[in-house]
């Protein structure tokens, strides 16, 4: 093959190929989103949490389901979501330790520890992916791979993820990891695959105490909306105007 | 008809971006310009996720009996798979005995929740792991789907145990909770609709603390009731519990 006989194939080879590769791609997700996405509309919903700080009894069930229902990886430093512990000492000190990430055994030696009373408040605190309205992880994703859904879901697109870390870095709440196995950035969901059915998500169908209410902020009769009426609601780092919808009641100022 | 040179050169000028254009527009297709259709395509993929938990509504349809028992008892808010663990695998084939949820019966496993830790909000039923009936497992005498105690507690301390420990170690030790809180007898039993009484008024505190008491124990804590702390009530800046302070 000459120089000229080349130029000539690849003036029809390039768009060939694109029109192709289109219309393969159209038909397969046609065909797909046909299937599992029949008779949901996103645009009806707007999903929330509600965490009530003075209900959870820090049992990290709701780590634990996570981990079951997301596949995330057993190693005690991969969490979509964790329980923190805060000590507030009386000289303004504050402690604040993950207890997710200990073995269950550490968790019921903490039981037994003296108790300190120079301690003022304490309490637990569940933590998850605020699902912010204006999320920083997606404005800084140099590819597109993560991206807020209709119903206001930030998902990451493992398939187009380059695991450069830039989102680890922008989330103010330190909600994000880099999964080992697929190398690729991952984070809370809502459990997507189950609210779209009109399941709970896992951490709220197995909180023992309600401390988590899981809701649609568009819909006009709806726990999480009965939850905003009735307390006193406060968002992590306000300041970051990043509108958080995990929507935290009877939150201790010194929570960050 | 021979067009001058600079206009063929500008025709191929207007060619080339005549054919960028059509191809950026029409024959690329969109997945190779914007992300768009990936993050479909992706919305598509997560919403296929299996289910591995499948919620108390489902469990309800084959254990109704014990979902009743639950939905009076004190663990109503609590989901099946909370305790049970995932069950989506024993809805899809109850035959398959490998997917059969497992009955914790173990001591360690109702400690996780029910042991005490002064981070758990206060009134959560929460006993000391080395003191309650030590080696004996809670369901002998505890019904995890209707759980009730045994017998009324013995002291305040099984639901109130920051109190009772910050208490312990504080001047007012030796003092027992009846000696501020009237407490009704159904208050063990129904605790939120029977509540026992707080100390409503100075003399509360006074009948220890004034300068005119003679009960030893307060020797070292005595003012004028009268005008120490202008109208306040003494728990206003005295914590009742811990009244030295946090040290």
């Amino acid at each position: 093959m000459n120089k000229r006989e080349f130029l000539k194939g690849a003036i029809f080879f390039f768009p060939a190929a694109g029109v192709l590769e289109a219309l393969n791609c159209s038909a397969a997700g046609n065909a797909l989103s046909a299937s599992a996405t029949a008779g949901y509309d996103p645009t009806n919903h707007w999903y929330g949490m509600g965490v009530d700080v003075d209900r959870c009894i820090g049992c990290n069930r709701c780590v634990e389901a996570c981990k079951i229902e997301n596949n995330v990886p057993e190693e005690p430093f991969f969490f979509r979501t964790w329980i923190e512990r805060y000590q507030i000492h009386a000289d303004g000190e504050v402690k604040v330790e993950c207890i997710s990430t200990k073995t269950p055994e550490e968790r019921l030696a903490m039981q037994n520890e003296p108790l300190d009373p120079s301690v003022v408040r304490t309490f637990f605190v569940p933590k998850l992916c605020n699902q912010c309205a204006h999320p920083p992880c997606v404005q800084v994703c140099p590819v597109g791979a993560t991206f807020q859904t209709k119903d206001g879901v930030v998902l990451v697109n493992e398939k187009t993820c380059i695991g450069c870390r830039y989102c680890i870095q922008a989330c103010p709440y330190g909600a994000r990891f880099l999964n080992p196995t697929t190398r690729t950035a991952d984070k809370c969901t809502f459990c997507y695959h189950r609210v779209t059915q009109g399941l709970l998500p896992a951490c709220v169908e197995v909180c023992p105490t309600e401390a988590r209410i899981f809701g649609d902020l568009k819909s006009k009769a709806d726990r999480l909306v009965s939850f905003q009426r009735d307390n006193k609601i406060g968002v992590l780092k306000p300041d970051l105007n990043t509108e958080p919808k995990a929507l935290y009641a009877n939150l201790d100022g010194e929570v960050r | 008809m021979k067009l001058p040179e600079q206009m063929k050169r500008l025709g191929v000028i207007v060619g080339l971006f005549l054919v960028v254009v059509i191809t950026r527009f029409f024959l690329l297709p969109e997945s190779w310009i914007s992300a768009r259709p990936h993050q479909a395509a992706k919305v598509v993929r997560e919403m296929a996720k299996p289910v591995h938990y499948a919620g108390m509504m489902t469990c309800r349809q084959c254990h109704q009996e014990e979902f009743d028992a639950k939905l009076a008892g004190y663990h109503r808010t609590i989901g099946c798979e909370n305790c049970h663990g995932p069950a989506a695998a024993h809805v899809a084939n109850k035959d398959d005995k490998a997917a059969t949820p497992p009955k914790h019966r173990e001591r360690e496993f109702c400690l996780g929740c029910h042991g005490y830790l002064s981070s758990r909000p206060n009134g959560f039923p929460q006993v000391d792991g080395q003191a309650h009936n030590k080696g004996k497992r809670c369901v002998s005498c505890h019904d995890p789907h209707d759980p009730k105690p045994d017998e009324a507690p013995k002291d305040c301390g099984g639901c109130h145990g920051l109190i009772a420990r910050t208490k312990a170690v504080s001047t007012h030790s030796q003092l027992p909770c009846t000696d501020c809180h009237q407490v009704p007898e159904l208050h063990t039993t129904d605790p939120r609709s029977h509540l026992p009484t707080k100390p409503e008024t100075r003399e509360a505190c006074a009948r220890c603390h004034d300068t005119a008491s003679t009960d030893p124990a307060a020797a070292k804590a005595r003012v004028d009731s009268a005008s120490h702390g202008r109208t306040y009530a003494c728990w206003e800046c005295h914590y009742a519990h811990l009244p030295e302070g946090p040290k």
